[in-house]
């Protein structure tokens, strides 16, 4: 989230899309109800009729797949209708920016598409330069090179019956839609979208998003009260997990794995540390060596050194345009490629895509880990449907673990608060705390490498790994916490003051390349220094009018609430909608120029000056306020993707139309798809005539791997169900409540049908479109007759920037039993 | 006098209860007020945030004094993002606290065998090491087809774990990294 939780409640039109947050964000409904009695409009746009659209002022459904036709409508309602914020579109956003002349967009394809390799060449989308080596551009928006002009010209083809044609939302729903958020193009007024997994598991995933963030831009709602772009996110810690690099291509704090290519540290600095030619950039990432080094000496501690490189050649590199992630760690692991496999508090074998292939590739490793609370199908693996244990040879090895309330730490929240929590009981029996497992792993490894008795493959990294994180033989949070933090391991004087070698560094503007600072995660950086464990504060006081409270736990980054703030005040500070300002810049003023620098509000996304002195003039030491972009501006024109500068609807790789009328090309033409036997992909197959889609409940939490060992939550919501329209139901001769089979290409379940007015049958392109849903929160292990995995249907194809998968979009068949 | 649920509560588990509730003008029947009494009698109170989605709900869990169990979960009144609202599966926090299905023993399933069995840490984790270190050994690339220094340990994948905390989150991608995995991955990619 650029906001957070609280900050639903400032605003003034809450677009809900690719989220059912009633249901599975139940207390967000907490804020949008206090939005609502503020006068707000609440919009709920989603396949399917559930408790958040009950409680929306608009509802309107669209067909699973489709959200880029009807954004591309509003993007085009918009700018026809003038409902677009132009000070700011043209000072934040690099809408006059003109693109070179190599871009071109023809029958569905950007330039530079090489079909055999199935990707583009981004170089094509680049942006003209001046001689300054700046990009050029064209503040009146008319040269019919700009972001702007493309933009318009883009998305002119996604008319009112186009979107509805493709996507099934009647045109009257669409124009309430349009209308409702387009308000909110006015600078006191800001609109905000809450998005989860029906955005972002797509093969056009991120240009769902991407697609949103211009309409967040063109309306400038980025940076206010009751704004932003806001991902619900699913689990108590995926946003830390995240910050903390548990993912292939990021080390803690969004600092990029270092590749092969790049021998040094000085090469690596090169290739990762952007440069702006413009003095109004503060360009943020140029601190990147800093954080890089800083995080170094985390990992090896008095080891890394200047001359040595801080041992930057001791940390694995991945292949240079090679892809490590979920979707490729399983197609590996089919192909035998591991020997061993942790699989620490997740169960895969029940929440990745295609999980039938995840379990057969789960018999090809020698040993697996797993660690959790409860008994799941991936460390059963070897007994599941279909396995015969006396043919598996996999050993699995399972841990058991504390439960949250049963040991100390902080878990970080949607909205970026990282909030410290504490133990209130024992772990039962032998269950033991994760980081407590962590430690003596790593010391049992350790001694296997000491090298007089083993010796190893490369040694030096695991026997010089700063390892001190144990208080009286217990893993000790708080140690790690600090670490995270950061230290200085020198006496070092910043600014005129001294701090002293092991003190706690203050914030991440501290942070040195030169190793006299140490810092795990450098957007944790002033979450516990010397004022003390920031992320276990509990004062309520909030003098900010929106709701921030700031000293109510820590929010990355240096306890913002709300990032890109700068952007909420015109070019001389002051707020965009003075009723609900989130920063305002009240230095002193003589002569109608600004004389001193402060501040007030939420922390700003930086303390320099702002663009203007109040009397209208430019100030060279103000700060353009997207200022982790390189140029400083937001984009609009988006050539960093994989997959085009703009959003352009493609069908999902299983689809239910063998063509539609935006363009020639039927799917994403760079999505990751997989080749093995399991891998079978089918579009408009009269097998499989149905749109299928997976969803959650209230009672239950992803693979179900808790909560259905919870008795009050398993009696709620006790078996796997499949919804459809009446009208399928009564075409399939199917009643509400007997069993049925659900097929796709890749697997098939027994499931409960319900018959529902819920889900309408769609007119897609003149045809009717039926969409069936499913849960996946339910295993074979627990409880008896409870149904299995939804992902058993759903394919392993992935977006081709992020490679999620794309699990809210397939192909499927229901029938009824025996027929 | 402006009174939260929790000052409410901390009068409730005073000794003087009974008086205090009077003062706030309350007529709980004598037999509700025991009860109460009961249910919270030297239970500790500790925030906690609830295990399962993003909006960091607050919780109180009770734990009593003299089991050292939690014997009663709910809402943090005093948490500015739920203000002691919870969901169905915050309001269930307790069944996790208590729940006879927990696995309380570290198990062990041997190739080809059809049951798992019950082992000790210390032979577990030993044994454990031991595979690491024979999977990295055999697997591990200093230097790849091109020449150029990757220090990959190829033959060990990793998922898990947006369940962690951020300090094991981090010490978990310490550990591995230092014996060279690439394929890290979890929840945040699905």
């Amino acid at each position: 989230m650029t906001n957070h939780w609280i900050d639903i409640g400032n605003s003034d039109c809450i677009l809900i899309m690719g989220s059912n947050a009633a249901e599975n964000h139940p207390i967000s409904f907490r804020w949008v109800t206090k939005a609502k009695e503020n006068g707000a409009t609440v919009i709920h746009v989603d396949p399917r009729f559930t408790r958040t659209s009950t409680k929306a002022d608009i509802y309107a459904p669209l067909r699973s797949g489709t959200d880029i036709t009807v954004l591309g409508g509003l993007i085009k309602h918009i700018l026809e209708n003038d409902k677009y914020f132009k000070d700011y579109v043209v000072s934040y956003t690099n809408a006059a920016y003109i693109v070179g002349e190599k871009y071109d967009f023809k029958d569905g394809l950007f330039s530079g598409y090489d079909s055999e390799k199935r990707t583009y060449d981004a170089s094509n989308w680049a942006f003209e330069m001046d001689e300054k080596g700046m990009p050029k551009k064209d503040p009146t928006l008319q040269n019919p090179r700009c972001v702007f002009q493309l933009l318009k010209q883009h998305y002119s083809r996604y008319d009112l019956d186009t979107v509805s044609s493709i996507s099934g939302t009647p045109k009257d729903d669409l124009v309430k839609v349009y209308e409702a958020y387009s308000a909110t193009g006015v600078p006191d007024k800001a609109g905000t979208i809450l998005y989860a997994m029906g955005w972002t598991q797509h093969t056009v995933g991120v240009q769902n998003i991407r697609a949103m963030t211009i309409i967040q831009l063109l309306l400038g709602n980025m940076g206010m009260a009751g704004g932003g772009v806001n991902a619900l996110r699913g689990e108590s810690n995926v946003q830390g997990s995240t910050d903390q690099g548990l993912l292939f291509h990021i080390w803690p704090g969004y600092i990029p794995t270092p590749t092969a290519s790049l021998a040094t540290l000085a090469d690596y600095n090169k290739k990762n540390t952007p440069v702006s030619k413009d003095p109004l950039s503060a360009n943020w990432w140029q601190n990147r060596p800093k954080y890089a080094v800083s995080y170094l000496k985390s990992i090896f501690g008095d080891a890394a050194q200047p001359e040595n490189d801080f041992r930057y050649g001791w940390m694995p590199k991945i292949e240079d345009g090679k892809s490590y992630t979920w979707l490729d760690l399983f197609d590996a692991m089919y192909r035998k490629e591991f020997t061993g496999f942790f699989s620490w508090g997740q169960n895969p074998a029940c929440s990745g895509a295609n999980a039938n292939k995840t379990r057969e590739a789960m018999a090809n490793l020698d040993w697996m880990v797993v660690v959790n609370l409860f008994d799941n199908e991936t460390a059963s693996f070897w007994k599941g449907p279909g396995m015969n244990p006396k043919k598996t040879k996999t050993e699995v090895f399972f841990l058991p673990c504390a439960a949250s309330m049963e040991k100390e730490g902080s878990i970080s929240n949607s909205g970026r608060w990282a909030q410290w929590r504490y133990k209130a009981q024992n772990p039962p029996g032998m269950a033991k705390p994760d980081g407590d497992i962590i430690v003596e792993l790593f010391e049992e490894i350790r001694k296997l490498y000491i090298p007089k008795k083993a010796g190893g493959a490369f040694p030096d990294p695991i026997l010089n790994l700063k390892w001190d994180y144990v208080t009286n033989k217990k893993f000790d949070p708080h140690l790690v916490a600090k670490a995270i933090n950061g230290y200085f391991t020198k006496d070092v004087t910043i600014k005129e003051k001294t701090y002293k070698k092991g003190q706690l560094v203050p914030a991440f503007a501290m942070l040195q390349d030169d190793g006299s600072t140490s810092c795990g995660n450098w957007i944790y950086c002033q979450s516990y220094n010397e004022d003390g464990n920031n992320m276990a504060r509990r004062d309520k006081t909030d003098e900010s009018g929106i709701g921030l409270y700031p000293k109510w736990s820590w929010a990355w980054p240096v306890n913002r609430r709300i990032i890109y703030n700068r952007a909420s005040v015109d070019l001389t500070g002051k707020p965009w909608n003075p009723k609900k300002p989130v920063v305002e810049f009240v230095g002193e003023v003589q002569e109608g120029k600004y004389t001193t620098q402060k501040w007030k509000g939420d922390v700003p996304d930086g303390p320099w000056y702002p663009l203007q002195n109040p009397d209208g003039t430019a100030r060279e030491d103000g700060k353009y306020p997207f200022i982790m972009k390189a140029d400083g501006f937001a984009a609009i024109f988006g050539p960093g993707m994989k997959d085009g500068p703009f959003p352009e609807h493609y069908e999902p790789m299983e689809c239910p139309v063998e063509k539609h009328p935006l363009s020639p090309q039927l799917t994403n033409p760079v999505a990751r798809m997989f080749a093995s036997a399991k891998d079978i992909l089918k579009t408009c197959d009269p097998h499989f005539p149905f749109v299928g889609t997976t969803y959650r409940v209230t009672e239950h939490w992803q693979t179900g791997v808790l909560t259905r060992w919870v008795p009050w939550l398993l009696e709620a919501e006790p078996q796997l169900f499949v919804e459809m329209s009446e009208e399928l139901a009564e075409l399939k001769g199917i009643k509400n409540g007997e069993k049925v089979m659900v097929e796709s290409p890749r697997g098939s379940l027994e499931a409960v049908a319900i018959a529902t007015k819920r889900i309408r049958p769609f007119k897609i392109l003149g045809q009717e479109v039926h969409l069936v849903g499913l849960p996946w929160h339910y295993g074979w292990i627990w409880p008896p007759e409870g149904g299995d995995s939804a992902n058993l249907l759903t394919p392993a194809a992935g977006d081709p920037n992020t490679r999620i998968p794309e699990t809210k979009a397939f192909m499927v068949n229901v029938r009824k039993k025996g027929v | 006098m402006k009174l939260t649920r929790r000052d409410f509560l901390k009068i409730s588990g005073a000794a003087t209860a009974g008086l205090a509730l009077s003062g706030l003008g309350l007529n709980l029947d004598p037999v509700e007020a025991y009860t109460w009494e009961l249910r919270t009698k030297d239970a500790k109170e500790t925030p906690t945030i609830c295990c399962y989605c993003a909006v960091g709900c607050g919780i109180i869990c009770h734990t009593d004094a003299k089991t050292g169990q939690v014997i009663y979960t709910e809402g943090d009144a005093d948490h500015p993002i739920n203000g002691g609202s919870l969901c169905a599966k915050g309001a269930s926090a307790y069944q996790i606290a208590r729940n006879d299905k927990r696995i309380t023993k570290v198990l062990y399933r041997a190739p080809n065998s059809d049951k798992w069995e019950a082992k000790t840490w210390d032979w577990t984790l030993k044994e454990i090491a031991k595979r690491v270190k024979k999977s990295r050994d055999a697997s591990f690339v200093g230097t790849n087809e091109k020449g150029q220094v990757i220090n990959q340990c190829k033959g060990i994948a990793s998922v898990g774990s947006a369940a962690l905390d951020n300090e094991e989150c981090w010490a978990y991608q310490a550990m591995l990294r230092s014996l060279g995995l690439v394929y890290i991955e979890h929840q945040a990619r699905i």
